[in-house]
């Protein structure tokens, strides 16, 4: 498992004089980028009229997918469901890495706040593009104008908060499994035990909650607040255009 | 004369912080039974909601979570990457 002296991710590859270095971070979110692509395309190979299969499966993601962002930003939003779905599914895999003994991959602040600074560009790229420019500067500066200030402050913790809340969970997930594993190691050894008995079966419940339901619930959550954000910044346009 | 060497107290009291930073999630605990609690309340008065407002629910309970989350790193810095033994 993870050890506890080093809780960075370990570097796998480097480059020249070793300043350009590959960690396990990088490494394993190329495998996953690379399981999502492979996944998709050999679940849309040869697509029928009447699906069947592995076509069953994929349209019911797909439509489960449009049905959550339309449900939570509205019909007109269906547009930013192919993102959503693949940061959720990305997410997804990412976290529960720990379930196969690798380090997941949002266990890095790099990562995490990579995804929340995506956000906070779609968040103001689509508040302008509802907006203007104009309209947006008058919306951060509502209902008075010393509110810009605390606005401006708002929307730079906004992916702050985003990036460190998916990290903290997932890192104290990493922590915790590793301190259980390393417990029960010193517990078997001192037991004298041939075969490590007590990891095999105790950890069981710990790695249910820390690597299947902690990774769907943070999925869920920096998925759905992402949704919340955009949709917050362009749903006041909509209300202003009704006056 | 000094009992403990200067780096040994920084150390200590890192820990301490580490340890006085478990207190955030008393609030935390707080926050979240207390959401829990009215979204039974109200599941149990309108059973037809039950999806809005688990959903509800659990976007409330990850924003007040972040507090905790914050001590926690706080926490890890203190323990895992000490910056104040540098200081010295």
């Amino acid at each position: 498992m993870h050890d506890l002296s080093n809780l960075g991710p370990r570097i796998i590859m480097s480059f020249g004089d070793g300043s350009v270095y590959i960690t396990e971070t990088v490494f394993f979110g190329m495998i996953v980028g690379a399981i999502l692509i492979i996944l998709a395309l050999w679940s849309t190979h040869r697509m029928e009229k009447y699906p069947k299969g592995k076509q069953v499966v994929a349209e019911f993601i797909v439509e489960a997918i449009y049905k959550m962002t339309t449900g939570t930003m509205g019909k007109s939003c269906s547009n930013f469901a192919p993102y959503i779905g693949t940061l959720f599914i990305f997410l997804l895999l990412g976290n529960a890495l720990g379930l196969f003994g690798f380090r997941p991959v949002t266990a890095d602040v790099n990562m995490t706040f990579a995804l929340a600074l995506i956000t906070f560009i779609l968040i103001h790229y689509n508040s302008v593009k509802s907006m203007g420019w104009k309209g947006k500067l008058k919306h951060m500066a509502s209902p008075y104008p010393f509110m810009f200030l605390l606005s401006l402050i708002e929307s730079i913790s906004k992916p702050i908060s985003l990036g460190f809340r998916l990290f903290g969970n997932i890192l104290g997930g990493v922590i915790v499994m590793a301190l259980v594993f390393t417990g029960l190691g010193a517990a078997s050894d001192a037991l004298h035990l041939p075969i490590p008995l007590l990891q095999a079966v105790i950890p069981l419940p710990v790695n249910a909650f820390f690597d299947i339901f902690e990774p769907v619930v943070q999925a869920y959550i920096f998925t759905m607040l992402t949704m919340i954000f955009i949709s917050l910044e362009m749903a006041v346009h909509s209300d202003n255009e009704d006056h | 004369m000094s009992l403990v060497t200067p780096e040994a107290f920084v150390l200590g009291m890192s820990a301490l912080g580490a340890a006085c930073t478990g207190l955030a999630a008393v609030g935390i605990g707080l926050g979240q039974g207390f959401a829990a609690g009215k979204a039974v309340e109200g599941v149990a008065r309108q059973p037809e909601a039950q999806g809005d407002i688990l959903k509800t629910m659990v976007v409330g309970q990850a924003v007040a979570e972040t507090t905790g989350i914050f001590a926690f790193i706080v926490s890890v810095a203190l323990i895992f990457i000490n910056p104040l033994v540098g200081m010295l």
